[in-house]
């Protein structure tokens, strides 16, 4: 097999192999990429070591790797790492799904967290918790059920011949502020220990996470992230207007309610495993697209930045405050909210908003 | 028989009708301008004849087939649309736009092949923004803007190619370096061209056939020294003119006849009436 690597245009360059076979590349983001992959793999590891009891990095790669000490064997494996495996997938799974949102409506504020999901999970989680006083699973059930039934909602709402960005950040917005009513409602129904629980769950926590929490996370993820990157050409011509694309040949409608499906269905399944972790989805995107300064949904790194926030979030908190003493969510939440403001002054600026 | 027709289509948006029991044919390998005054259904007919509506009876042909039964990215191959608004996405380069109009031609393994990529350099070639290639498009001029979009449907490599007003919004200059293109690209390339404009003079001068609308029925259609008579504009338009030939080209032009008498009655009292 060859491969013939030729630069077609500044900016971007051609794989291409035999039989036709041709991949496109871009060099600067594929360099964000890989530095991304490797950030996200050195604070994982990091994040593994981190805690009452410090291990340095290097025994904590030998240990992931099987040769470590009994003792760290079982902290590595057992006890920590399940947690960042959670804190990686959730991670992902809110970048690109708000990757997904802010493209569909071409809204750099269309994120799941604003447009009412998360909400709409922790409703779920909620009337679980403070109604049925359910254990773990009944609640990240639950989580999902509501997160799902909100987004079926909300795109019906926002549908009338198409759906259009504005309405939809319109009617999500509409969508959460009922939602919270009712999450506040709950919390003045639910007595002392129910009440500490649903306020730990809305922080979002990924505190005591072990394996039972990742699989269902990891199969939802490694049968929805191939769906929407496959997707993601359709997607960059969406962009363009929905004649547009449509001129070019993509199924708008279809491709589009199948990718809001996967992105609703990756919010709900993060907050399943982790409670309602704010503005990943909202900020993520949004810098991997500066850092890669490419048009279009930039899906892939956005989830690879989401993993990296969320890492970089979780060693924050408890460098700060001790381990498993500050939730995950109030760190994003901190971090997020100076960022929103920002992108709410310079989007104004811009005239966009 | 032509390669895209429309037979007897119901037109119109949920409950409103626009057009029905419409027919039309566009003969192959002419630049055939569609007029009218505005809400004719003008734009309405080239939005159905570009599968973007569907007909509520009736059907659309491309090559004989129903073209809402077709594959969608095989109808793109055959048929290439300039909407009338598009957005350019924040910062791309007029090269990447112009790229884009490979899509009904790549797959996920054939992403950008050498062909897409002498197709997208000659599309930049022949609508004269080659040198802009890396410029952003957000720093363009509309006449240069609109060229790019042009550039970026001529990638496409349809034969049959629909511009939905594609003048609009641009200075006189840039309107007939617009249509000049149009002209070029019809008579070069022996494209079919189907474009909707405002102006009956530009339309007269350019269209090989022009179909006249009004009320969601086509009213005449031929070529335009057939079509453009005083009583037609009169009878489309509601407009008393005089037709005489354009000194450059002996295409018809439409004169408007001076003052009507409804401006007159709308003067007000106490003016002197002019000659």
């Amino acid at each position: 097999m060859t491969v013939d690597l030729r630069a077609d245009k500044p900016g971007s360059r051609a794989l291409r192999g035999p039989a036709g076979l041709s991949l496109r590349v871009e060099p600067r983001a594929l360099a964000v990429g890989l530095l991304l992959v490797a950030a996200a793999l050195a604070m994982a590891v990091v994040l593994i070591g981190t805690g009452d009891f410090e291990i340095a990095p290097w025994d904590v790669v030998q240990t992931l790797l099987g040769n470590g000490t009994p003792a760290n064997d079982f902290i590595v494996n057992d006890l920590r790492l399940p947690r960042v495996v959670v804190a990686l997938l959730v991670g992902a799974a809110l970048g690109m799904a708000g990757a997904v949102f802010q493209s569909v409506s071409r809204n750099p504020l269309g994120s799941p967290d604003l447009l009412g999901f998360g909400y709409g999970s922790a409703v779920g989680a909620l009337v679980v918790i403070v109604l049925f006083k359910g254990g773990a699973t009944e609640v990240s059930a639950g989580a999902l059920v509501g997160g799902l039934l909100t987004g079926v909602l909300v795109y019906l709402l926002s549908y009338r011949r198409g759906i259009h960005g504005y309405r939809l950040v319109l009617v999500g917005i509409g969508a959460s502020a009922m939602l919270v009513a009712v999450i506040n409602y709950l919390l003045t129904k639910a007595q002392l220990v129910e009440a500490t629980r649903a306020m730990v769950w809305l922080t979002g926590s990924l505190a005591g996470r072990d394996w039972s929490q990742v699989w269902p996370l990891l199969a939802v993820c490694a049968a929805l992230f191939p769906l929407v990157l496959g997707q993601g050409r359709a997607l960059r011509m969406m962009e363009m207007g929905d004649d547009a694309a449509y001129a070019l040949g993509v199924r708008v409608e279809r491709t589009r309610m199948l990718l809001m499906l996967a992105a609703v269905l990756l919010t709900t399944a993060a907050a399943a495993a982790a409670g309602p972790i704010s503005f990943v989805a909202l900020a993520a995107p949004q810098l991997a697209r500066r850092l890669t300064r490419s048009p279009g949904s930039n899906l892939l790194t956005g989830a690879l930045m989401g993993s990296v926030l969320l890492l970089v979030s979780d060693w924050a908190s408890q460098r700060a405050f001790g381990a498993d003493q500050l939730p995950v969510g109030v760190v994003t939440g901190l971090v997020g909210g100076v960022y929103l403001l920002w992108l709410l002054v310079t989007e104004r600026k811009a005239g966009r908003i | 028989m032509q390669r895209l027709t429309a037979q007897n289509v119901t037109l119109g948006y949920e409950q409103r009708v626009i057009a029905e029991n419409l027919s039309v044919e566009i003969p192959d390998h002419s630049f055939t301008v569609i007029v009218g005054p505005n809400a004719c259904g003008k734009s309405t007919l080239l939005r159905a004849l570009a599968r973007m509506l569907k007909p509520s009876a009736g059907q659309v042909l491309l090559d004989g087939q129903a073209i809402g039964s077709m594959p969608a990215k095989k109808v793109a191959r055959t048929l290439g649309l300039l909407p009338q608004s598009s957005i350019a996405p924040d910062g791309i380069t007029v090269a990447d736009l112009v790229s884009r109009g490979r899509y009904p031609h790549q797959g996920l393994l054939r992403q950008w092949s050498p062909q897409d990529e002498r197709i997208v350099r000659e599309s930049m070639a022949s609508t004269g923004v080659a040198e802009l290639a890396d410029r952003s498009v957000d720093e363009l001029s509309g006449g240069q803007r609109q060229r790019v979009w042009i550039a970026m449907a001529l990638a496409q490599q349809t034969p049959l190619l629909l511009l939905d007003e594609p003048t609009t919004y641009l200075d006189i200059q840039h309107q007939i370096d617009v249509l000049d293109l149009c002209a070029d690209l019809h008579e070069e390339q022996g494209r079919t061209l189907v474009a909707v404009l405002h102006d009956l003079n530009h339309a007269a001068r350019y269209a090989t056939h022009l179909i006249a609308m009004r009320g969601g029925q086509v009213v005449a259609q031929g070529p335009p020294a057939e079509v453009v008579t005083a009583e037609l504009v009169e009878e489309v338009f509601g407009l008393r003119c005089q037709i005489i030939g354009d000194p450059e080209t002996g295409t018809p032009l439409v004169i408007p006849a001076a003052r009507r008498p409804k401006s007159r009655a709308l003067r007000p009292a106490g003016t002197t009436a002019g000659s």
